[in-house]
């Protein structure tokens, strides 16, 4: 005997189980915006009646205070929302230069740990054990006063001819900036690049059709520095530098390398690669071991097995928790307020809140911010995740 | 059906939570008298001001305010608890009502005592903001101080100043900023900067701390005011009278000669009709304040008079060894001046 279709209701609404479950869903998602309101709403009403201002208006008023590294424009006068800004840009600075650093030494550590030779392999499990299990903050710290400690005063300072200097204050190199040949450089650098990815489409298509290799390295090379060098000696050098010089009390000229911007990268990258080593070989031992044994048959070199058999297939299960480890830079990197490095955290969430005593607004301002820098990264790995995935027949 | 109910239920009991913390101001009063302590927020290690001893217990002046206040309110200084908090919580810790009053060398500005919701109740130090260098730079003056690299305590008026200093002279800067005041100092020790810039009792106070405090000089520039004192949450009289007062009679005792030793002899034989006012042997001002009669008396008695209280901490008593200064008393040559009791 057919089952009743669902199209005609048994008794009340209340027994039947499919206007059970909407009524249920649709009173719960009430539930939750009601009780966001209510915080919303209660907060407000608080904040009004002690008195405390609230809103965004604090970030079109004047900063006051200056700040050690900005990448973009900034002076005393600018507004907090251009602090926010300096500070948004310093933190993507760090997360990137240690991102990049720490998967480089990550991949070296993984691959290191599987080495047949011994003494590579102890001393890679011997870095992995100490800096996974030391606390980031006390790396960071070290590193700060390790970094800072030996090196001499400004008025000391090491130099390398004269134009580079190394002191404790941070490493000051020249600086450029462009000069009037600056857009035919460009021009002629952008005509090189656009002909090397011609060329090695062309090479690429003749050794499928014909087998002949063809060294596309050395020809992309040539084409790189010849172009751009004829305009450099056409319309002269591009670039005009500032070179750093000691006055009173520093060096000043050219640009800073801040000893806090290094140390806190230095320590983020080795910290995490302690990490991303243990992941990669995670993912190495997880290709089958018959995947070797068949590439070394057909005649491939060690380091060719690696690179185009074993890698591609590890990357499958190397790239998930690759994103965690990224995160947990990123969001590391707001320990840079310990050593006094103005990231996001020191600048907005600790000077500007003080400042303007608006706790709230300026915490979920950072934490916004926080939320969007990781979403991005795990977008971007999932897209990437997504393209070397495996498509099984 | 048994999930739909327990989250639903969860969500009911959180609700109620949120809605009870939603305190009550102009009860602060009540709520300290209910709780039996002041809950004091303090610095986390400032000599002179607020810090710990190796012993663990808390001293300084703004240390001796709060125990004064729980001298006044329960007639016993050792009534207080301390939270001793950064540069950058002690606002939301007195705003969301984590303490009672904030006594944390906070310097008295009208954005502080308008746009957070707090009241600054006096002044208990006149301060300025100063440099303190190397003696090996050879420097006389902050205005030789162009180019220079500064140590500064982060989102604290003394960035603002310094700013607004080296804008105004025409020189440049860079600045560092730290969380907290220590490290700061260890910062130029380390040479990583070569002056530090804070309030003047601050820059004395760290000298001390460090290896060869000779080596270091205070310039003699002081380039703002910085009148530290403590504070209180808006839409509380009671509660703000209180703590105004205290500090108040402190200064009034100390004008009036009445000292430690000889407050409870002064408050039986005195023939002084201010002396018996302000100790509570002739009228009612106490009361008016819903404090004991005794108040004067207890504060005294337990803590000190301001004089007593600032050459204990920061003056001839003490490591620091500053000059009362400003914080002398109006007819000694300062601006400590405190209305009278009647």
């Amino acid at each position: 005997m057919p089952v009743a279709t669902s199209s005609r209701r048994h008794g009340s609404l209340l027994t039947d189980p499919q206007a059970r479950a909407w009524i249920f869903q649709i009173l719960a998602v009430a539930a939750v915006i009601a009780f966001g309101w209510f915080l919303f709403d209660n907060t407000q009403t608080n904040l009004q009646h002690r008195g405390i201002t609230s809103g965004f208006a604090f970030l079109d008023n004047p900063a006051g205070f200056g700040i050690t590294q900005h990448l973009i424009d900034y002076s005393e006068s600018d507004s907090y929302g251009r602090v926010f800004w300096v500070g948004l840009l310093n933190t993507l600075l760090v997360s990137a230069v240690g991102i990049v650093l720490a998967t480089l030494l990550g991949f070296l550590l993984g691959i290191a740990r599987l080495s047949s030779n011994w003494l590579i392999r102890q001393l890679a499990t011997v870095y992995i054990e100490i800096f996974r299990n030391i606390p980031p903050l006390l790396q960071i710290f070290f590193w700060y006063f390790a970094v800072i400690g030996p090196l001499p005063g400004p008025r000391n300072s090491l130099s390398l001819g004269d134009i580079i200097f190394l002191n404790n204050r941070g490493v000051q190199m020249p600086a450029p900036s462009a000069s009037e040949a600056w857009w035919p450089f460009m021009v002629a650098l952008m005509a090189a690049l656009a002909l090397v990815v011609l060329l090695s489409r062309w090479a690429r298509a003749r050794r499928l059709a014909t087998g002949q290799p063809f060294p596309v390295f050395w020809a992309s090379l040539a084409l790189v520095v010849l172009i751009p060098g004829a305009c450099v000696l056409l319309y002269g050098s591009p670039l005009n530098w500032s070179v750093p010089e000691l006055q009173r009390f520093n060096i000043r000229g050219g640009w800073v390398l801040i000893p806090e911007l290094v140390s806190i990268t230095m320590a983020l990258a080795i910290y995490t690669a302690a990490f991303i080593g243990e992941t990669v070989r995670a993912g190495i031992q997880a290709v089958s071991h018959g995947q070797t044994e068949a590439a070394a048959s057909l005649g491939l070199r060690p380091g060719q097995v690696l690179r185009l058999v074993v890698i591609p297939q590890a990357l499958r299960v190397i790239v998930p928790p690759l994103t965690s480890q990224y995160l947990n830079l990123t969001k590391n990197s707001s320990l840079a307020a310990a050593i006094g490095y103005p990231d996001m955290v020191s600048l907005f969430a600790g000077t500007v809140l003080n400042q303007t005593g608006q706790a709230i607004e300026t915490m979920a301002i950072t934490m916004s911010v926080y939320l969007a820098i990781s979403l991005s990264i795990s977008l971007l790995m999932n897209l990437y995740n997504k393209r070397i995935a495996l498509v099984e027949r | 059906m048994q999930r739909v109910k327990s989250i639903l239920a969860v969500l009911g009991a959180v609700s109620l939570l949120a809605a009870g913390g939603a305190a009550q101001a102009g009860a602060t009063l009540d709520a300290v008298k209910k709780k039996g302590f002041v809950q004091c927020g303090v610095s986390d290690g400032l000599p002179g001001f607020s810090y710990v001893d190796a012993q663990g217990r808390y001293l300084g002046i703004d240390v001796d305010v709060c125990r004064a206040i729980a001298a006044a309110v329960f007639g016993d200084a050792s009534k207080v608890r301390f939270t001793p908090l950064t540069a950058k919580e002690r606002f939301t810790a007195l705003q969301s009502g984590e303490i009672d009053v904030l006594s944390r060398n906070t310097t008295w500005t009208s954005s502080r005592d308008s746009a957070m919701g707090l009241n600054f109740t006096g002044v208990t130090y006149y301060d300025g903001q100063g440099f303190l260098v190397n003696k090996s730079l050879g420097v006389s003056s902050a205005k030789e101080l162009d180019g220079a690299t500064v140590c500064i305590q982060a989102g604290t008026t003394t960035e603002l100043n310094l700013s607004d200093y080296f804008r105004s002279n025409g020189m440049k800067y860079t600045p560092i900023t730290y969380d907290t005041s220590d490290e700061s100092a260890k910062s130029l020790e380390s040479g990583r900067c070569d002056v530090l810039t804070s309030d003047q009792s601050q820059l004395y106070a760290q000298r001390a701390k460090l290896a060869k405090p000779d080596e270091y000089v205070v310039l003699p520039e002081v380039i703002s005011k910085e009148p530290l004192g403590p504070l209180v949450r808006q839409g509380d009289e009671e509660w703000f009278d209180i703590v105004r007062w205290t500090l108040f009679a402190m200064l009034n005792a100390e004008e009036l000669n009445i000292t430690s030793q000889n407050v409870e002899q002064m408050a039986k034989e005195t023939r002084n009709p201010d002396v018996a006012r302000l100790l509570g042997t002739e009228g009612e001002y106490g009361r008016d304040l819903q404090l004991p009669r005794d108040w004067v008396v207890k504060i005294v008695k337990q803590v000190g008079n301001y004089g007593e209280v600032f050459d204990r901490n920061v003056g001839a008593g003490s490591e620091l060894k500053i000059e009362r200064g400003l914080n002398a008393l109006w007819n000694q040559g300062g601006v400590q001046y405190a209305p009278p009791v009647r």
